[in-house]
């Protein structure tokens, strides 16, 4: 049974680092595959984390913490929004300006508001979202593997983690079953068979840019309010550009983002159990090596050795109409 | 919406709007300063004092700009040829290893003025192979270059990470950095002159001869961009690659070819911090100048004559930072990471925001200086 556990446990911790991943996963597909570049994920989750972590701990609330982190992450959203949609400005250069406005400005502000070098108040109880343990699961813990997996794996994590997993059908759902889904999409395609259609593609794109806004909001509450009780400065330390990877090593599908999501967090959770314990065969691995290889995984399949990435095709090309 | 940018005079687009948009990205920050309780105008005076108040200060704030000169030019160069190289930081970092095998085999034997051109030659050599495998994935397999630099940053963080606990640091240490470098593997102060301008410096200030280092490449950077063949091929690849591909000009060639230069130049940053200044190879010695090369670059519109004051600007700001901080507890260093990021998003993504107004109060005085020869009640 002890491998059993040893296995939960370590399922149990990639569930929660892919989490954020997914958000801003799926954040960045809304925005790309209307086709609006967005590297600025990393950015918009730490003003989420930030502007959620501080409302939670001045209002004692978790939901008006999400509330602040989802309107900052938006705010950010829309300026790369109108950088790159209405200004038609480089999409990576907007994105990277916001990575640096939020590294930047989470810092400088916690640090006035709070005082306690960038981070913000530990949050009290009630400005978190708590575990939600599933009817049954305590019942059920001492059934074999089945009661195990549901009592362990299933249950006791955030509203926020089932809010995440339930965005992944969502996302298919709103991309390919809706209207606004198949617009979106044509939009990241060719943009002036929309524009001929008669629909805004400005407007079209804003929305895209919204909704990234949101989830990346959401991501970023995560961060501070269920993961943590508080914003740690620099708290999402990469993993923006890691969601970034997944959504490419997913090429731009809900489904497969998912998965790719959980196997850059296994990864992440592995790195972390094994560090120092020798494996069977190859011996010690470097925790190095394990952090690397998201990204190193990312470029190979990049590089079109394990299946071919392409990206939407009107993506960063800011649209100009036909004069 | 959709009127296309019309002309202007070359020193409104060469020197208004760049100095519009940095005075707008200042005024923003200033703002910033102003939520965090602190008055905005005398943080500027702090700042401007603490960077060129003093020779101390000046040397400093000229230690940071030689780090920004050699990453303003490597992005630069990248976008001349339409490439984004936003792995700047990686390839800088992965050249300290370049710099740390030269140093450590030789700095007890040969004197610093052998060891240097050695250290200079394996830094632009590491820092070009960094960047030559996301070039070749740009050329041959059409994969993203501004994703697999980014994912390069990592995988050189991770590998530095490793190379630093791992292999060089030295038996018995805590530290994960390199021993001390001897003599052999100093470079010489700058500080004398500073001096003889009659003003007052510490030997202790960083300043260094790869300040002239950078001041060289970026005279060849403007040599090569603008006098040469390779630099009109890489000129006109970034002006349209279809025109280029019908001229005869190989892409692949082209995009390898100005990646290597953007990741030796790049790579060559790593001498200042390493070989001026701390004397070992730390971890993160790079810390974010990779990404100021970015705002470098974009302000000094990529040509050197601009990147060389955008550079100092932001050594200046830097150097002054660091005494702001001091003076004003609620402003760390931190603030230059904002001030650096409007730049980018204003200088960058929105410098055409204000071309329109410009454009409108040119065209109303005269309408000839934009490129209208009717008045605009005959066009319609």
């Amino acid at each position: 049974m002890e491998f059993v556990d040893a296995l939960i446990n370590i399922l149990n911790s990639t569930i929660r680092v892919s989490v954020p991943l997914l958000l801003a996963c799926l954040a960045g597909l809304y925005s790309e595959r209307a086709g609006v570049f967005d590297i600025g994920l990393e950015g918009k989750m730490l003003a989420g984390a930030f502007a959620g972590a501080a409302a939670a701990a001045v209002f004692a609330s978790a939901w008006i913490g999400l509330l602040f982190a989802i309107l900052v992450s938006v705010g950010m959203a829309l300026v790369h929004g109108f950088a790159s949609i209405t200004h038609r400005g480089n999409q990576i250069v907007s994105g990277v300006a916001i990575n640096f406005i939020a590294a930047g400005s989470t810092i400088i502000l916690g640090q006035a508001w709070f005082q306690q070098g960038g981070r913000t108040p530990s949050l009290p109880p009630e400005g978190r979202f708590g575990e939600i343990k599933l009817p049954g699961a305590d019942a059920l813990r001492d059934v074999p593997v089945i009661g195990q997996l549901y009592s362990g794996l299933l249950s006791g994590h955030s509203l926020l983690t089932y809010v995440a997993f339930l965005a992944v059908p969502f996302t298919w759902w709103v991309l390919f079953r809706t209207r606004f889904g198949l617009r979106l999409r044509a939009v990241g395609e060719n943009p002036a068979a929309v524009d001929t259609a008669g629909i805004s593609v400005a407007w079209l794109r804003y929305r895209a840019v919204i909704c990234t806004g949101i989830l990346t909001g959401l991501a970023g509450s995560y961060m501070a309010l269920a993961q943590n009780a508080g914003f740690v400065k620099d708290m999402t330390a990469g993993r923006g550009y890691i969601a970034l990877a997944a959504l490419i090593f997913a090429k731009w599908k809900p489904v497969p983002a998912m998965f790719a999501c959980l196997l850059f967090g296994f990864l992440d959770a592995l790195s972390i159990r094994l560090q120092g314990t020798p494996l069977p065969i190859i011996g010690k691995v470097p925790v190095q090596l394990m952090q690397a290889l998201p990204y190193v995984l990312t470029v190979i399949l990049l590089a079109g050795f394990i299946g071919k990435a392409i990206p939407p095709r009107a993506g960063g090309v800011p649209y100009v109409k036909e004069r | 919406m959709s009127t296309p940018y019309a002309k202007l005079p070359a020193w409104a687009d060469y020197g208004l709007i760049p100095l519009i948009n940095l005075l707008v990205a200042f005024v923003v920050a200033g703002l910033v300063v102003l939520l965090v309780g602190e008055n905005p105008l005398r943080a500027a005076v702090i700042l401007v004092e603490g960077a060129f108040g003093s020779g101390q200060g000046l040397a400093y704030t000229l230690f940071y700009a030689t780090n920004f000169i050699f990453t303003g030019l490597a992005v630069a160069v990248a976008f001349h040829c339409g490439l984004f190289n936003i792995g700047g930081e990686g390839q800088a970092y992965i050249a300290g290893l370049g710099i740390a095998i030269i140093v450590l085999a030789f700095d007890s034997t040969l004197p610093w003025w052998v060891v240097f051109p050695m250290a200079i030659i394996a830094s632009a050599l590491f820092g070009a192979l960094w960047a030559l495998i996301p070039a070749y994935l740009q050329a041959k397999r059409g994969s993203h270059i501004v994703i697999t630099t980014i994912m390069f940053n990592f995988i050189a963080a991770s590998v530095m990470v490793y190379m630093l606990v791992n292999v060089l640091k030295p038996a018995g240490s805590m530290a994960p950095q390199t021993r001390q470098f001897l003599e052999g593997g100093q470079l010489p102060k700058l500080g004398w002159l500073l001096a003889e301008f009659g003003l007052k410096v510490r030997p202790s200030a960083p300043l260094n001869i790869s300040f002239l280092l950078a001041l060289v490449m970026a005279f060849l950077v403007w040599v090569l961009i603008w006098r040469t063949r390779l630099g009109y091929e890489i000129r006109t690849y970034g002006f349209s690659s279809k025109a280029a591909r019908y001229a005869g000009i190989s892409e692949t060639r082209i995009i390898i070819v100005t990646m290597l230069i953007s990741g030796a130049l790049a790579g060559m940053m790593a001498l200042n911090p390493i070989m001026g200044d701390q004397h070992n190879v730390p971890l993160d010695f790079v810390s974010g100048a990779g990404f100021v090369g970015i705002a470098v670059a974009l302000m000094g519109r990529s040509h050197p004559a601009g990147i060389v004051p955008a550079a100092i600007l932001f050594g200046m700001l830097y150097q002054g930072g660091a005494e702001l901080a001091f003076e004003m507890p609620n402003i760390s260093r931190d603030m230059i990471v904002i001030i650096q990021g409007l730049v980018i998003l204003f200088a960058g993504a929105l410098e055409n925001m204000f071309r329109p107004t410009i454009q409108g109060i040119f065209a109303s005085f005269s309408p000839r200086s934009v490129g209208i020869s009717a008045t605009k009640g005959e066009r319609a």
